[in-house]
């Protein structure tokens, strides 16, 4: 379903992301860890199109982004880092607007972004101006404009991130549910999520792969069998453990 | 047919976003305001006792040198800093449906207050027998000039995340564009530049190309002027918008 195949992303002198590669199929949910700015949101950007890569391929369901890039975000939903939506436009419009922009009009258009409202509990915002909401209904407005569609892959970056324990509760269980007949691709720093709603993890550090595997097999090569163990093992560049070294000393 | 679909759906969240935002109304006010006042006391319309228009268009491309720059400034500057561009731009749009989409909303604004400045040739057939023929020219040329500052503006709004810089940007533009066949400007170089030199210059400013449709001559190579200009900045636009993913 997405391919991802030998992705670089040079920023100047930076290599933001060197020569990755993986490849998910419907019903994995794939868990994106890795330390900040090891490249997962580069990565992102680059399946859905936003970057375009240095060197390298990524196909959505048969369509290379690169070559047909309509057509393969026709098929991904996408929840960008910090959730950026139209903070002037109120909830149903905002939803309306997208419905319209991925090719709904009329009465489908209308019924699509009224789904999107039910489905992420936004009913009694729906009529607010974006701007007046609290960082977690963004959040989940946001998450509404990318499963609008249904969209046969979805890919989201830190899509708990500024919820309360309750709504992260939510929309795990949500992202577990679509996971079944979705692919899903999803970046976080909280280990537990990663044991309570992905299939498959993948540990970038410094732009490399450097993990995959699944939760449970990743937890059996630690020797406490905790997460964050073995994240911590694989990721910590020298500079870092180089500080906690002088930091014991 | 989809393609068309995608620019129409932006622009009109374009456009709202102008009624949703104080934007549209000071803008149509100050606008108008300005307009009268240049045109009532400065190029005295009322004791010139003339029925046409010209002491109105006469003063568009300055009007237009401050104003429309303010509208075009959040075109792609203000996506950029929200972070609604990755939105955007990952949507099933691609990046020149984007651009015309906003670029005709911007221009449908400026048309629809150009539109309000109605009580203006009303006067002047009120007041006497104008010239219809030359006060539609003078609105088409007003019209093709406000689309190329628009372009100009969006361009300028797509290669900054910084309003202001936009604006500066695209002032300092279009003061080039309208300075270019200013004969202040064109009267220092006749002096010492060959004709051929003079004429080049003249001919990429606004100016040469307004007033010809002022004096109500329709002239193919002014539509084609115009018509090249806003190609040229939406396609610089376009080539902006592609190296930032490119980078």
């Amino acid at each position: 379903m997405i391919q991802v195949k030998k992705l670089w992303k040079r920023f100047g002198h930076r290599e933001a992301v060197r020569g990755i590669s993986f490849e998910v199929k419907p019903g994995e949910v794939l868990g994106f860890l890795g330390p900040n700015g090891a490249g997962k949101s580069t990565t992102m950007r680059m399946i859905t199109g936003f970057l375009t890569p240095t060197a390298g391929t990524v196909v959505v369901d048969g369509f290379d982004v690169a070559v047909a890039p309509v057509k393969a975000r026709q098929r991904l939903g996408y929840l960008p880092e910090n959730a950026p939506v139209y903070g002037d436009m109120s909830v149903l419009n905002f939803l309306r607007f997208i419905a319209e922009m991925r090719g709904f009009s009329g009465a489908a258009r209308d019924t699509r972004a009224e789904a999107a409202v039910q489905k992420c509990f936004l009913d009694t915002v729906r009529h607010q101006t974006i701007d007046t909401l609290s960082r977690g209904y963004r959040q989940r407005v946001c998450f509404a404009q990318a499963i609008l569609h249904d969209p046969p892959a979805l890919i989201m970056d830190e899509p708990t991130e500024g919820l309360d324990p309750n709504q992260k509760h939510v929309v795990r269980d949500m992202i577990r549910q679509m996971g079944s007949q979705k692919v899903i691709i999803l970046s976080t720093h909280i280990l537990e999520e990663v044991e309570a709603i992905c299939s498959r993890v993948i540990i970038i550090s410094n732009g490399v792969l450097v993990a995959d595997s699944t939760p449970a097999e990743l937890k059996r090569r630690s020797p406490t069998g905790r997460l964050d163990d073995v994240f911590r093992q694989l990721t910590v560049t020298d500079d870092v453990s180089d500080l906690t070294r002088k930091e014991v000393a | 047919m989809e393609a068309l679909q995608r620019i129409w759906t932006v622009a009109k969240r374009e456009w709202r976003s102008y009624f949703d935002s104080p934007v549209a109304y000071v803008f149509i006010v100050i606008f108008l305001g300005l307009a009268g006042f240049f045109t009532f006391s400065v190029s005295q319309f009322y004791e010139a006792g003339r029925a046409d228009l010209r002491g109105f268009f006469v003063w568009h491309p300055w009007l237009y040198l401050v104003l429309v720059p303010a509208v075009a400034m959040r075109l792609w500057a203000e996506e950029r800093r929200s972070g609604t561009m990755e939105l955007l731009l990952t949507l099933p749009v691609t990046p020149l449906q984007a651009i015309l989409g906003k670029f005709f909303a911007a221009w449908g604004f400026i048309i629809l207050a150009l539109a309000l400045t109605f009580p203006m040739p009303a006067t002047a057939f009120y007041l006497g027998r104008p010239d219809p023929g030359v006060i539609f020219s003078g609105y088409l040329g007003s019209v093709l000039l406000a689309g190329a500052y628009v372009a100009l503006g969006m361009l300028t709004s797509a290669l900054t995340r910084n309003q202001v810089i936009s604006f500066i940007l695209a002032v300092v533009g279009g003061l080039f564009l309208i300075l270019a066949g200013f004969p202040p400007v064109t009267n220092l170089l006749v002096r010492w530049a060959p004709a051929w030199l003079v004429e080049g210059v003249a001919a990429f400013s606004f100016m040469t190309h307004f007033e010809t449709l002022q004096r109500g001559i329709l002239d193919l190579r002014d539509f084609f002027y115009f018509f090249s200009m806003m190609a040229f900045m939406i396609f610089c636009t376009q080539a902006v918008l592609q190296s930032r993913a490119a980078k």
